[in-house]
């Protein structure tokens, strides 16, 4: 039940009129919060918000919503969800005592697992808001989440990254540009995904057409996706397209989503649609959701909370739907939400966290926009900070440059630098493929071939004469 | 760039040709497995481009000389600001770009006191790129004027208005001032590596402060390397009159003239055919 929270520090005294408040006001800071008008008026008052929200018992989340369950399909999923038992080893813990113990050797891998029913968004929320970054990265390394379609993503000691070939008129030329230009740079194991520049459905038939071909032909063992509306995807499966995931960008409250055009039913149907196609090889995980922080706000359906709080509530709609990737595009959403890289990497780090706690196959798009305080350093720090985390999946774009999205996301080169200074590996099955079509001299140093793999030489005889010019 | 006779410091890559089919940045080469020195300068200039675009003030007097030149304008376009009163607030609080501040209100009240209708109020507004309208705003405008004087009916424009540290929607509350029936406001996009000085079109019918993005249509990438700016003034014109006779916009209204362009492209390259799977 709805309850004040009040203390003193030396003379003066602190109010917060409810939990959405306290939980608001002992986030790091952040511009959206601001905008928000939610954020800690002073640094003081931010700490003390901390020490309050670390003394609280973490069943206080399962008995004050933060939304009410009447009005939010997903506070009603969150709790009627809620595995009693899993929780059962936490139950006894106060917030701060739950980031002691995360970080304790009692937290081992399978330990982390066993209690990933029981914990609730908020409570991932609450935590994050105590912990540094290094401690976001050390517990997020010990999350275990794996997940298989045509390949087997996210197990220890690997880095997959999504091929990214967009293109601003969906120009198959162009677009095969990419994907040609990203496989020879060992990308595209997590997903060769493409936001469609025009958004209907027989586009995205078309482009899944395209990358269906080309994974068929080079025998790729990947699956490829186009970014349009859920429904958009149900259309195309009743046509016979050839669906291997369905994409959404989903946020954390039902309102959210609604402005987005679907509710959790639409989910389910998606999901059982693309299961009863069966085109998954190694895994049956058929959905990928994007998230982002202050997507709620940016629809006027925050309720009144804080943005990272509403980011972790979508990691409860994503884990609902067996994900092969979730994907938090940090920085894209510009700097009313997040102002510079400061901002983007605590973002990225709570975002990951969060969601390998909750048990969510968690990527990150680390990315920026050129109104935002960020540049390609605050980008590199990231990566590796992510890398180090053992995050799932990055993003793969020629060059770091988006020509569609007009945003600069981590590039082909970019992971190859994570993989090799980091020691991690693409998928298992994807690094057999890059060995076998000799696209590396040697997978494990790292070092790619000099000359053009065959089968991709005789597809550049192909090429036509003069580039097409318009469309 | 030899080195040793052998081995290249940097390795060139093979199907760096296929950038001749799209402005990504493919076949980059390597050093090792990082960008070559001569790409990550031409990347760092891009992007010191595109930030520029974002912080560059908009020049307006220079502006308005040249509007007032190449539209012939009997009187000097109005300047107003929004409440955003620099760059670094505008960034962080949109809610202060999307109103007039008092003192060019007012102006904008006293100027406007006549009580005749206008079919349209068309606004300038820097955006996230002064470039953008700094380049293509007299251009496009003039097409677009040609296709107004060409007209069978003779449109009534409101004074053209210049606002500074502007958003999309402040043409709500500009439009609804000036008695207009529809409101075009020209803003600078979010620019690109690739496309500093994109301008954006959007149209609302019937403008009053308030309204959201789905009561607007929008024309977007208006630039040299992008959409021409007489295709863009033709399909705002062919936009504007579905709007007027049906008196709505946003969602429910169709810009069809673009599907008569999709129809076309598709009808033509519908096939997905790509030299990776030529044979």
């Amino acid at each position: 039940m709805a309850h004040t929270y009040h203390t003193t520090v030396g003379s003066r005294s602190y109010r917060f009129a409810n939990l959405a408040e306290l939980m608001a006001k002992a986030t790091p800071p952040r511009s959206g919060d601001r905008l928000a008008g939610v954020m800690a008026e002073s640094a003081e008052e931010r700490v003390v918000a901390q020490m309050m929200l670390a003394e609280l018992p973490l069943t206080t989340f399962l008995n004050d919503a933060l939304i009410p369950y009447e009005d939010d399909e997903i506070t009603r999923l969150i709790m009627d969800d809620h595995d009693a038992d899993a929780f059962a080893p936490i139950r006894h813990l106060t917030v701060g005592d739950f980031r002691n113990w995360l970080l304790s050797d009692h937290a081992s891998s399978e330990a982390l697992t066993a209690i990933r029913a029981g914990v609730t968004p908020e409570m991932a929320a609450a935590v994050s808001k105590l912990m540094r970054n290094q401690d976001l990265i050390l517990v997020a390394k010990k999350c275990r989440v794996i997940t298989a379609f045509r390949n087997t993503i996210g197990l220890p000691g690997r880095l997959s990254t999504r091929l990214q070939p967009n293109h601003p008129t969906d120009d198959v030329t162009g677009i095969a540009a990419s994907i040609l230009d990203g496989l020879l740079y060992g990308s595209g194991d997590a997903v060769i995904g493409i936001n469609p520049a025009t958004d209907n459905v027989a586009q995205s038939v078309k482009l899944m057409r395209l990358m269906d071909d080309v994974i068929q032909k080079y025998q790729i063992p990947t699956q490829s996706c186009v970014l349009t509306h859920v429904t958009n995807t149900l259309e195309a499966i009743e046509q016979g397209a050839p669906v291997d995931l369905v994409f959404q960008s989903i946020g954390g409250t039902e309102a959210t989503n609604r402005s987005f055009g679907f509710d959790l039913s639409t989910l389910a149907e998606a999901e059982a649609a693309a299961q009863s196609l069966n085109r998954g090889t190694v895994g049956r995980n058929v959905m990928y959701f994007e998230t982002g922080q202050g997507s709620s706000l940016s629809a006027d359906a925050h309720h009144g909370l804080d943005q990272q709080t509403c980011e972790a509530r979508a990691y409860a709609v994503a884990r609902k739907f067996n994900p092969l990737l979730v994907n938090t595009v940090v920085g894209f959403i510009g700097p009313e939400y997040l102002f510079d890289g400061k901002e983007i990497t605590r973002a990225g780090l709570e975002d990951h966290f969060c969601g390998k706690l909750l048990g969510v196959p968690m990527g990150c798009d680390v990315c920026y926009t050129n109104h935002a305080e960020a540049d390609q350093n605050d980008m590199d720090n990231l990566l590796t900070l992510l890398g180090v985390a053992g995050c799932n999946f990055i993003m793969g774009i020629p060059g770091s440059d988006d020509i569609m999205l007009n945003y600069q996301t981590t590039s082909f080169h970019d992971a190859l630098y994570a993989r090799r200074v980091l020691g991690l590996k693409a998928a298992p099955e994807f690094e057999r493929w890059l060995e076998e079509m000799q696209i590396f001299q040697d997978v494990s140093t790292y070092r790619l071939n000099d000359q053009l793999p065959a089968a991709f030489a005789n597809s550049l005889r192909h090429l036509p004469k003069e580039p097409r010019h318009g469309i | 760039m030899a080195y040793n006779g052998s081995s290249p410091i940097v390795v060139e890559n093979p199907w760096e040709r296929l950038s001749a089919f799209t402005d990504a940045r493919i076949g980059l080469g390597r050093a090792g497995i990082s960008l070559p020195t001569s790409k990550l300068l031409a990347f760092q200039l891009a992007h010191a481009q595109a930030q520029d675009a974002v912080h560059c003030p908009l020049d307006v007097e220079k502006l308005a000389d040249e509007l007032a030149q190449a539209l012939e304008l009997s009187q000097l376009p109005l300047r107003l600001h929004s409440h955003a009163q620099d760059r670094a607030t505008y960034l962080q609080r949109p809610d202060y770009g999307r109103r007039l501040n008092d003192e060019t209100r007012e102006q904008l009240q006293q100027a406007a006191t006549s009580q005749q209708r206008f079919d349209l109020s068309v606004v300038i507004a820097d955006g996230l790129s002064a470039l953008a309208v700094q380049q293509n705003s007299a251009a496009f405008l003039s097409a677009l004027y040609q296709l107004f004087k060409n007209d069978r009916v003779d449109w009534q424009l409101a004074p053209l208005t210049i606002v500074e540290q502007g958003r999309v929607a402040i043409g709500d509350e500009i439009g609804a001032l000036l008695n207009a029936d529809a409101v075009l406001v020209m803003i600078g996009e979010r620019p690109g590596l690739s496309s500093p000085d994109s301008l954006g079109l959007y149209m609302t019918w019937a403008p009053q402060p308030g309204l959201k993005d789905d009561s607007r249509n929008c024309i977007s990438n208006v630039r040299p390397a992008g959409l021409q700016v007489e295709e863009a003034a033709r399909r705002f014109f062919l936009l504007l009159k579905e709007a007027r006779q049906r008196k709505l916009s946003g969602v429910t209204l169709k810009d069809r003239s673009e599907d008569d362009v999709l129809e076309g492209d598709a009808s033509a390259s519908g096939s997905t055919r790509n030299f990776l799977v030529a044979d």
